[in-house]
């Protein structure tokens, strides 16, 4: 961070030449990176941004134009996703676990990366080790143990929601225990010793003046988890029982997967409205964000990719 | 309230006043939460690749005692892989390779890309940044159904290629293409990797750049020298991230082929749970998958908590 102040202070307090000469340098350099960018952006985008557009085709194709409209949103009265029962399942189903699994992964996530963080010891660095060996298990992996846990051991737990609910909670406990813990790293203890010096309990220390000052990082892993969620594809996929339990990721892949089905614009408006779903929760929760760090935005401006990408 | 305080004052260092009790009881939740529901599951894999199938149903019979465990399952994933009718070994294998070259093009894509954007982007970083990292927060199922659309036999790829004459014929991308399955692992995991190498480019420090040119080295030496030893062990990090998760892949290929022809080791797992009296296998692959992947998993957890101390300090 430093750096980029020096970098950019240097030319007001005047070059030398070799600096001035670097200086030039820089500004040409990047036209070949720059189109390799460019060529990048336009490689990735220009897919999704197609099958945006598609999912607006009055007609019943995926490649050929014939006119906008709403018809795979609402119109048609059988295959649109306000109209076909699966489509339309999946989107309630999809916002079911984000919240539910949100609502409970965020808080246990939380409090974990507290406890571990004062609670110094061996075990606290045990658990805090698998905690991110949850984090960087491969999901196939996970999702394979705990559909042969639910099926053999737990089988009192059926496949289903409440199947996917209490595995994505396990899944997305470590988004919010890591975030939180690298806030608490670099808040330190100082501020909750204040606060205790000053008479509060140690819970009331907690409370009043630790918890604030973590928000921002709660709520950018409110916003992970969410979005994490409607991405999730293999552990809900996995753990499904049947069509009512089956969110948009895992309707999207098995109508998908099964070539050209009658009604492909239609799949693409649920991915459409699902792409919106995501958007919307990181544009808002982008917003919200910076709007919760003002006070150091320096940091903010680092802190908040990390966040809001998970790394 | 004053009694707090003093006690406070008296006993030394930080974490020693409250009782002793608190925080652990904070980290209940999650670690009950992560032991029955994240360390669980990998002992009922266990017993069930240990134990037994029901000759009736075909279902999956786990033996939980340890010393019970069979190792049927184990000798007959063994045959399949390396025996006479291995039909196992060429899944392994096309794992290996696609995994191999798709991460490897994700490294080459990425890394210029995020060169780019925390060095030379200038006044439009954050906006290279959003649009760079945009996909990232697109869903994975679709972007596969994206490259589906574009793909098919009358898809736009198709038309392009024949309107500028290099096929005559519609070529069939959506079944059986090596090529397609590595460029649908390419183009799904290239964002992780972008965002991994930016978080490390960007923390170069500026100024040993700016030394190295002051000292006169031009801009590929101050690039061979000084830059790409300095995210040398973010481009691991950055390779892991897509090697491991491809290597458990199956909808990629699913999506964009469907067909035995390129079965990944994921695909024949992802199976063997929905195919009577396979389930034992399946529960043996995934703990080879494991045996192989623990070490650079916990490679990376040692290497990116040293980071985060490190920042810190």
């Amino acid at each position: 961070m430093t750096a980029g102040t020096v970098t950019r202070a240097a030319p007001e307090a005047g070059l030398s030449r070799a600096g001035r000469l670097s200086q030039i340098r820089r500004v040409r350099r990047p036209s070949v990176l720059r189109g390799f960018v460019w060529l990048y952006l336009l490689w990735s985008l220009a897919p999704v941004a197609l099958a945006i557009l598609f999912s607006f085709n009055s007609g019943s194709s995926v490649t050929e134009w014939q006119g906008f409209s709403l018809r795979w949103y609402v119109g048609d009265p059988y295959y649109s996703v306000l109209h076909d029962p699966a489509l339309h399942a999946a989107v309630i189903q999809t916002l079911r676990l984000a919240v539910l699994t949100t609502a409970a992964a965020v808080p246990i996530g939380v409090l974990f990366a507290i406890g571990v963080h004062r609670w110094r010891s061996r075990q606290a660095s045990a658990w805090t080790f698998l905690m991110l060996l949850a984090f960087v298990m491969p999901e196939l992996i996970f999702g394979v143990g705990i559909f042969l846990l639910f099926t053999n051991l737990l089988t009192i737990v059926r496949l289903g929601t409440t199947a996917q609910f209490l595995a994505l909670v396990a899944w997305n406990i470590s988004w919010p225990a890591i975030i939180v813990r690298a806030r608490l790293q670099s808040i330190g203890d100082e501020y909750e010793e204040a606060a205790r010096d000053l008479g509060a309990s140690s819970v009331g220390a907690i409370r009043r003046v630790l918890l604030p000052m973590l928000f921002p990082a709660v709520f950018a892993s409110v916003v992970l988890v969410f979005a994490g969620v409607i991405d999730d594809f293999v552990i809900v996929d996995l753990l499904s029982s049947n069509a009512q339990s089956q969110p948009m990721s895992v309707i999207i892949y098995t109508l998908g997967a099964h070539g050209g089905s009658a009604a492909a614009p239609a799949l693409n408006a649920l991915a459409t409205v699902m792409f919106i779903m995501s958007i919307v929760t990181v544009a808002a929760g982008w917003a919200v964000y910076r709007l919760l760090t003002r006070g150091e935005r320096h940091r903010a401006e680092g802190l908040s990719l990390s966040a809001f990408t998970g790394v | 309230m004053t009694r707090t305080a003093e006690a406070g004052r008296r006993q030394a260092g930080p974490g020693t006043r409250q009782p002793r009790w608190l925080w652990p009881t904070l980290a209940v939740p999650g670690a009950g939460w992560l032991t029955v529901l994240f360390l669980l599951p990998f002992y009922v894999v266990l017993a069930v690749a240990g134990g037994t199938v029901n000759p009736l149903f075909l279902n999956a019979v786990p033996i939980w005692n340890p010393l019970d465990w069979q190792s049927g399952y184990v000798r007959q994933v063994f045959s399949d892989l390396f025996g006479a009718s291995a039909f196992l070994g060429p899944s392994v294998l096309r794992t290996l390779l696609y995994d191999a070259l798709a991460s490897t093009a994700c490294l080459l894509i990425a890394y210029p890309v995020a060169y780019f954007v925390a060095r030379q982007a200038g006044r439009r970083k954050g906006l290279y940044l959003v649009a760079v990292v945009a996909p990232f927060w697109v869903s994975y199922m679709m972007r596969m159904l994206a490259w589906q659309n574009l793909l098919q036999g009358n898809g736009l790829v198709n038309h392009a290629l024949t309107v500028a004459h290099l096929i005559t014929q519609p070529v069939n991308w959506l079944s059986g293409m090596p090529v397609t399955v590595i460029l649908g692992l390419v183009y799904g995991y290239v964002p992780y990797v972008i965002v991994v190498l930016y978080a490390g480019l960007d923390r170069i420090d500026g100024s040993l750049l700016e030394a190295a040119r002051d000292l006169g080295l031009g801009r590929t030496r101050t690039f061979l020298h000084v830059t790409l030893p300095l995210s040398r062990q973010v481009i691991y990090a950055g390779a892991l991230i897509t090697a491991l998760p491809m290597a458990g892949d199956f909808y990629t290929n699913t999506m964009l082929s469907g067909v035995p022809t390129t079965n990944m080791i994921g695909n024949v797992i992802s199976s063997s749970l929905s195919t009577p009296g396979q389930g034992g296998e399946g529960a043996v692959l995934v703990l080879f998958l494991l045996i192989v992947m623990l070490a650079p998993m916990i490679w990376y957890v040692r290497s990116t908590s040293r980071a985060e101390s490190g920042d810190v300090l």
